[in-house]
């Protein structure tokens, strides 16, 4: 089921939930919405289940304008943080509950949820109570809930924010991997945005109850076309810094209290151009460290993950992060040089915060 | 020896003002202590055994004032304290939350104005015509007018306690669907329930608990109450049609209309209304397991 939403507001009093979202979702997509909390992606699910009413905008389930629709009568199913299993109910009668209220026959009730806890790898639960379920077993069964009923759009809200690591990631790949072999349009709400770049077919990134960006997790890495996302995508975050353009010899140069750096040839034009300070944006892993490179600073803070060590380096004033080998076996006070892999430098307007595309 | 220092404030205030009020009571209850042999002199107060309890057996008035109290409890109870105090929070629940609020409010005016004030509210209300506001409306739609005092007694009777024992139950019934998680009423929505239907399925069971508490409490403070309707009918009209048992206890012990105040006999009412009301909290204890009610929640186990 394709979706389109025009131009959707809403308000709670003074406060703005979501303020003129223009989304259209493609049948069978996958989209994640990513933002930090507070941005609006809850309210927007909300909207597209019928819960809240719109202040301003349409909503379109294929070619249905839904707005007017109750949520029942929109064939959505949805799956919540919180899992929102009724505790009253024994698990088999969780999931049966859509089938109940759509007055299925008992037969085909029984063998619909036998079927959905089949898939969901929780047959054997059906008897138990919510409450004496773990929280991944527990997300299964929301899972079986809204996918029992057959419905043409999926909601999650946040639904792995509650299980510990280990389980997210599990759950992840068959979250993905059954909606894509059920074909059903899904619309992820995360603020994680590992979440969001391994699942998702296109990202909607919202802040402030905006918009920022709808692109493929690609585009999004490599063209962030805000410097909100370019910080908010990827780990560890972009590298950010107030520059100016000089010329020296003929040469364009970047320069900052505490840096210079010489500009690839495909800057250069754009650059000469640009009147006033820029920001400079630099992902960690296009900064090394090279003992012939031509920037020194100092190791300020070693933070190991394991495959890699995060360092924060000082140059100048400026604070780096970037990822060293954990071979190198680096402390905080090390003298190090570093160079730049200046070909995927980002630059923003620091007023607008829009990129500056300039290759 | 903490716990029980903790425990002594409640447990002194119990000691003092329920089991020592309950053993003078019993104690009165086993005596012939009235006005008409009452003297300066206590020694002269008999010891007459249960004769008193003899008597209230054989009172032809008693049996009509046991089943007039079931009567009154319980049709207050089903019909007021539980019934309409659910209705009133569901229907608050589903609307507007600052109307909601207001509705509510209004509806706890009847417990908070003083009873005195409330009582003549209603007799004025419930008037003969020409003066009653009932009979002025009766009178001004062209309807026949009604002598609801003497007609319907316990109507009014009823609706007094039940207007009162409305909040109680709103309080505990709006706090329980407020504190139901959001996302489960949503769930509901979404799973394909309609407001009625997710009241049903997901509501109702949800304030099971509650329900019971309600029943329990209003059940027994119901049975207790008496100054209501000592204010609006004193038990009448004629004998002992609105009398209830509490409300005996009080005339025959405090206010006899024959200006002889039998202590000893209200005793034995009261007793009895102290049995009654003991074995019923020990029956709701069992049946509604009050112990899972209060017992530690189970550590959730992720
Ligand atoms: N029912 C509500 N009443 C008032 N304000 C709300 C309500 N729901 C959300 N908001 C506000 O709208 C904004 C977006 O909230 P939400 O959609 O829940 O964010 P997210 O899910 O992205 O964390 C927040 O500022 C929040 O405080
Ligand atoms: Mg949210």
């Amino acid at each position: 089921m394709e979706v389109e939403l025009t131009n959707l507001s809403k308000k709670f009093g003074d406060v703005v939930g979501v303020e003129a979202l223009d989304l259209d979702i493609r049948d069978g997509e996958f989209v994640a919405f990513l933002g930090p909390s507070g941005c609006g992606k809850t309210t927007t699910l909300l909207m597209l289940a019928g819960i809240y009413r719109p202040t301003t905008g349409t909503i379109r389930f294929g070619d249905r304008i839904v707005n007017q629709l109750q949520p029942r009568d929109r064939n959505i199913g949805m799956v919540f943080q919180s899992y929102a299993l009724y505790p009253h109910m024994t698990v088999f009668g969780n999931i049966a509950y859509p089938l109940k209220l759509k007055k299925v026959p008992r037969q085909e009730q029984q063998r619909r949820v036998e079927a959905a806890a089949e898939t969901m790898g929780i047959a054997h639960l059906l008897d138990r109570r919510p409450g004496q379920l773990s929280g991944g077993q527990q997300q299964r069964v929301a899972l079986g809930r809204a996918l029992v009923k057959e419905p043409d759009i999926l909601l999650f809200d946040e639904p792995l924010s509650n299980l510990d690591a280990r389980l997210r990631l599990t759950m992840r790949g068959e979250i993905r991997s059954l909606q894509k072999r059920l074909g059903i349009t899904a619309i992820y709400v995360t603020h994680d945005q590992v979440e969001a770049l391994t699942m998702a077919d296109r990202i909607a990134v919202m802040n402030l109850g905006r918009l920022q960006a709808f692109a493929t997790p690609d585009d999004l890495y490599e063209r962030p076309p805000t410097k909100f996302i370019a910080g908010f995508v990827g780990n560890p975050p972009m590298n950010f810094l107030e520059i100016e353009f000089a010329q020296e010899n003929g040469a364009m140069q970047l320069r900052s209290e505490s840096l210079e750096l010489g500009l690839p040839p495909e800057f250069a034009a754009a650059a000469a151009a640009a009147d006033g300070a820029v920001t400079f944006g630099i992902r960690p892993e296009d900064i090394s460290l090279d003992d012939y490179g031509p920037v020194s600073g100092e190791v300020f803070v070693v933070e190991p993950l394991g495959r890699d060590d995060l360092l924060d380096i000082i140059v100048g004033t400026e604070h780096f992060l970037l990822l060293a080998d954990p071979k190198r076996k680096s402390r905080a006070g090390d003298r190090v040089r570093l160079s730049f892999d200046m070909t995927r430098a980002h630059f923003f307007d620091p007023r607008s915060e829009l990129a500056l595309s300039w290759k | 020896m903490t716990a029980y220092g903790f425990m002594a404030p409640a447990g002194l205030l119990v000691l003092l003002f329920f089991f020592l009020p309950v053993l003078i009571v019993l104690y009165l209850s086993l005596t012939n202590l009235a006005s008409a042999n009452f003297t300066s002199n206590l020694a002269e107060m008999e010891f007459i055994g249960l004769r008193n309890f003899q008597t209230l057996l054989n009172d032809q008035f008693a049996k009509k004032i046991f089943f007039n109290t079931i009567f009154y409890v319980l049709s207050t109870l089903a019909l007021f304290n539980v019934t309409a105090a659910l209705i009133v929070s569901l229907l608050t629940a589903h609307i507007n939350r600052r109307a909601g609020f207001i509705f509510r409010a209004l509806w706890i005016l009847p417990r908070i104005t003083t009873s005195t004030v409330y009582i003549l509210i209603w007799r004025r209300m419930m008037a003969e015509a020409p003066f009653g506001i009932i009979n002025q409306v009766n009178t001004a739609l062209g309807w026949p007018t009604w002598n609801y005092g003497s007609e319907n007694p316990w109507v009014f009777v009823i609706l007094v306690n039940g207007f009162i024992g409305i909040s109680f139950g709103m309080i505990i019934f709006t706090s329980a669907i407020e504190s139901i998680p959001k996302d489960l009423m949503n769930a509901s929505l979404v799973d394909g329930s309609s407001y009625l239907q997710r009241i049903r399925h997901v509501t109702l069971p949800l304030l099971r608990w509650p329900l019971l508490f309600v029943v329990t409490y209003q059940s027994l403070s119901l049975l207790t109450s008496f100054e209501q309707i000592l204010l609006l009918t004193d038990g009448g009209p004629g004998l002992y049609r609105t009398e209830v048992w509490a409300l005996t206890a009080f005339h025959r012990a405090l206010s006899n209309y024959f200006g002889n105040t039998q202590w000893g006999y209200g005793s034995a009412f009261a007793v009895v209304l102290v049995i009654i009301g003991v074995v019923l909290a020990v029956v709701y204890m069992r049946v509604f397991r009050f112990d899972e009610l209060v017992a530690e929640p189970r550590i959730e186990v992720l």
